[in-house]
């Protein structure tokens, strides 16, 4: 039995991630393009200059092509909840559905309405409502991403709830503090800054190509100039935004930081791993060492959890297995007491079933006492609380290094663009356009270390994703699973060869 | 003020705010049906065009109902999100992938390089018109004539057929809501193409698919209607919350809210002169009777649904799992919140529908599609 329900939560993460990272391909390009699609239009209107606006319908014509299949591969996200995840659904849709009936409230219906317009409304409504429907498109698609972030940020740092026993649910205590939740606040904050940084890459790196073979110059010259201003400003915000995120995980998440920096043993002066080869036979509790090679930079990491060089970072081992010295509950421990929360519950619902009142009541009060490691019950290993450590390290690495590779590109083009040379820069001009391609990889990898980093636990701390999926057999799952994979892969096929053409085609056409 | 609601009330005001958005749903379907009238309306590449471009300026809005639609059972009934959609598995699996081929088919279709080329992409529309809208609307049947699960104290569902939903579809109860569906989609599509395109030999063919097509729907509304008010339905113990069956249980709703009776009446009589009005008297007026009397439509149906002490989504196996409006919402505090943020509802409304009346207030002709703005139209 449970290896059946193993196997059918994996398939059901397979599917997830399938999806959610098809669906990240597309939306990061979305949210900033349409910001960059604003900008030109704005300039258009003010100049009146013709040029600017063959440049906007240009990148709007990208624009369209992306939002399409980004609209097609985010319905199942929302439904997917439902179909895959039933009983993360029930025990947290009273506070997670809401955020996403906001979305669509606030959000898509912007979205939706005003697209219409920013493509077919060129003849139909005045130069200026145009414009602006082309930035309420921008700010649509923005607002879409603040719910849905709400809503990643409460799985991260579950706020402003309590565990209903009658109901065996969590529900909401405040909104405000889902809401404005700080995790929420730096998951948006740093998720559209990324988007922007993205969208400027491709923006530049399309016109750096055009620039390569000569082709639609002015018009890649001004385009480039405008993303690289808009790219460097968001490569900063990420920067400073992607720190405070990492502050945040500290306190929050301190199992999902050690993991980020395959940090076994907790230390003071802990440093950050500038380069490292993970050791793969290392596991928690053992002796063996972390890492086959490393170059490491002393008491950055302390620094960055704690803002504070010397102070003490726990690792995995700590957090796993505990740290009386150190104050730290493991969760070795904390099973112990999610088990006893979770058997008072059982006794509760069953001594209500038969109408004992005496024994429902002491049971809820040992709940009471014990509920708050309530998800830990669940877990039967500790090692079970550590998440993925090579993967998480990976791609929290691959991450920073292109992060901060991308603004020395954008100031590079901003030097050239006023130099007037830019056109000569051959070497820089290849760098562009396979920055594109380093964009989406660094954006596929944030997303790795948020949700890779943040398993065995659908909802932090409160439920493993093993107990929140659907009772279904495994086999549905699977073909749900491999017919995605065709379909958005076919999809996807589809989507590069129209932009493909496109971009050949230009802007003239 | 909201929050001194009491929570039945709370409960009551959801189902009939999902009720809105579903039923406005209905309406936007006109879109799906439009797409599956391309292959039988349109005679030449022109026609198929003008269909699709009049279509495509309202897709999105379609899709977005739906998705807000999901939106606020989540919010509003998460245990119905929960057991619907894990247990219904694959029947709205199957529903959203024929969303997914949809929401792509537009924007594609015309572009050169588009891998599938021009006529799988109409297929796809094609698709989610007709097989999208049967298994939406064998899925609503399941209101009336329950689903085969059980729910644990935990509230866990277990589904208790392997077909995962797929069996809804085999009730002739269900597959006549499911084909009414997508023949009143094409009725309604036919009559936005008369209301929404300039281009007299198309229009014609559209007022004529619009009779024909309220023809087909027929009987198919006929058994619907004489089924429910002859079927027993899944009642709810106000004070205990038993389940139980009561004879004859919604004619029993439609005499005990009268209401929702002539919402219903007033609603078909509205499509029908719609259809009229369209197909016979050579109006263009006739998609907005036909709209504003599927929305009324579907707030009766929703309403018989879940109103008047009756189980919305009965389980035939286990009746006592069936969920009501008021055991499956969410607390009175989420309710409350939901219900301050409804309150923008009607600003939404208010921008669609001032867009759609700019973008509307020119039809839409040949000239359109081959001028200036060639590359940007489906």
């Amino acid at each position: 039995m449970g290896e059946h329900i193993l196997t059918t939560v994996d398939w059901a993460r397979a599917q997830f991630a399938l999806t959610a990272m098809y669906h990240w391909i597309f939306v990061p390009l979305t949210l900033g393009l349409s910001f960059l699609v604003a900008f030109f239009e704005s300039i258009y209107v003010k100049t009146g200059n013709e040029e600017w606006k063959k440049l906007t319908r240009f990148w709007m014509t990208l624009f369209g092509i992306n939002f399409a299949i980004g609209v097609a591969t985010g319905i199942i996200l929302e439904f997917q909840f439902g179909t895959n995840w039933s009983n993360y659904s029930w025990m947290v849709g009273d506070i997670f559905g809401a955020p996403l009936a906001i979305e669509g409230i606030f959000a898509f219906f912007l979205e939706a309405t005003f697209f219409a317009v920013m493509f077919f409304g060129w003849h139909r409504v005045s130069k200026g409502f145009h414009l602006f429907s082309t930035w309420m498109v921008a700010v649509g698609s923005n607002l879409s991403a603040v719910w849905i972030l709400v809503a990643n940020g409460w799985m991260q740092f579950p706020t402003g709830m309590a565990f209903n026993p009658d109901k065996a649910r969590f529900e909401m205590q405040n909104f405000w503090e889902v809401a404005l939740s700080p995790v929420a606040v730096h998951k948006f904050t740093h998720a559209t800054s990324s988007a922007f940084l993205l969208a400027s890459l491709f923006v530049v790196g399309i016109s750096a190509l055009f620039l390569l073979q000569e082709r639609h110059q002015k018009m890649a010259k001004r385009s480039m100039v405008v993303a690289a201003v808009f790219g460097f400003i968001a490569s900063v915000f990420v920067g400073f935004t992607g720190d405070e995120a990492a502050f945040s995980v500290a306190q929050r998440q301190p199992m999902k930081l050690a993991a980020m920096e395959g940090l076994y043993v907790g230390q003071e002066k802990a440093p950050i791993v500038a380069m490292g080869i993970i050791n793969s036979s290392k596991k928690p509790g053992d002796d063996l060492p972390a890492f086959y090679a490393e170059k490491k930079i002393p008491g950055l990491l302390s620094l960055l959890a704690n803002r504070d060089p010397n102070s003490f970072v726990p690792g995995i081992n700590d957090l796993a297995f505990g740290n009386a010295e150190r104050n730290i509950i493991g969760a070795e421990q904390r099973m112990v007491t999610g088990k006893i929360a979770l058997a008072e519950l059982a006794h509760y619902k069953y001594a209500k079933e038969t109408g004992d009142a005496a024994q429902a009541a002491a049971a809820l009060a040992l709940f009471e006492q014990h509920k708050g490691d309530l998800g830990y019950g669940y877990l039967n290993n500790p090692t079970e609380a550590v998440p993925p450590v090579p993967t998480t390290f990976y791609s929290f690495h691959i991450m920073v290094v292109l992060g901060t590779l991308f603004p020395l590109i954008f100031l590079l083009v901003l030097y050239f663009a006023f130099k007037g040379t830019l056109e000569y820069q051959r070497w820089l001009n290849l760098a562009c356009f396979f920055s594109i391609f380093l964009g989406y990889v660094a954006q596929q990898a944030g997303w790795v270390v948020a949700e890779v980093g943040r398993q065995p636990w659908a909802i932090q701390g409160l439920l493993p994703v093993g107990v929140a999926s659907t009772n279904i057999a495994a086999s549905n799952v699977q073909t749900t699973f491999c017919m995605f994979l065709a379909l958005f892969t076919a999809l996807l096929l589809a989507e590069i060869r129209i932009m493909i053409k496109q971009i050949k085609i230009g802007p003239e056409a | 003020m909201i929050g001194n609601l009491d929570y039945a009330i709370l409960q009551q005001l959801w189902w009939l705010i999902a009720s809105v958005v579903g039923s406005l749903f209905l309406f936007l379907t006109f879109v799906q049906g439009g797409q599956t009238l391309i292959f039988t309306l349109a005679n030449t590449e022109e026609e198929k065009s003008l269909i699709i471009n009049t279509m495509g300026r309202k897709w999105e809005l379609t899709f977005t109902t739906l998705v807000l639609f999901g939106g606020a059972l989540f919010a509003a009934f998460p245990l119905f999100y929960a057991t619907s959609f894990g247990g219904a598995y694959w029947v709205w699996m199957l529903i959203l992938f024929t969303f997914i081929i949809q929401a792509v088919s537009y924007e594609y279709r015309k572009k050169p390089d588009n891998v599938l080329g021009a006529r799988t992409y109409e297929i796809f529309m094609s698709i989610n018109g007709s097989i999208g809208l049967l298994l939406i609307g064998a899925a609503v049947g399941t209101f009336f004539t329950g689903s085969r699960f059980s729910l644990n104290l935990y509230n866990s569902v277990t589904w208790q057929t392997p077909y995962h939903g797929l069996e809804a579809a085999l009730n002739p109860f269900n597959l006549a809501f499911g084909l009414f569906l997508v023949f009143l989609a094409r009725t309604l599509g036919a009559m936005y193409i008369v209301n929404h395109v300039d281009h007299e030999p198309l229009v014609k063919k559209a007022r004529k698919a619009t009779w024909i097509n309220m023809l087909w729907a027929l009987p198919f509304l006929l058994t619907i209607l004489i089924s429910l008010v002859t079927m027993d339905g899944f009642a709810v113990n106000p004070t205990t919350g038993e389940i139980f069956m009561e004879k004859g249980k919604y004619l029993n709703n439609l005499l005990g809210m009268p209401v929702v009776l002539s919402l219903l009446l007033g609603g078909l009589g509205s499509v029908i002169y719609g259809v009229a009005a369209t197909g016979f008297l050579g109006k263009n007026s006739g998609i907005w009777f036909g709209g504003i009397g599927t929305v009324l439509v579907g707030l009766a149906i929703f309403s018989l649904a879940g109103y008047h002490n009756t189980a919305f989504y009965p389980s035939v196996s286990d009746p006592q799992s069936s969920l009501t409006i008021y055991n499956a919402s969410s607390s009175k505090y989420t309710l409350t919140v939901m219900s301050y943020v409804a309150l923008a509802v009607p600003v939404v409304l208010a921008y669609v529908a001032y867009v759609w009346k700019l973008l509307d207030a020119k039809k839409l002709t040949l000239a359109e599609l081959t001028g200036e703005d060639v590359k940007e139209m489906y």
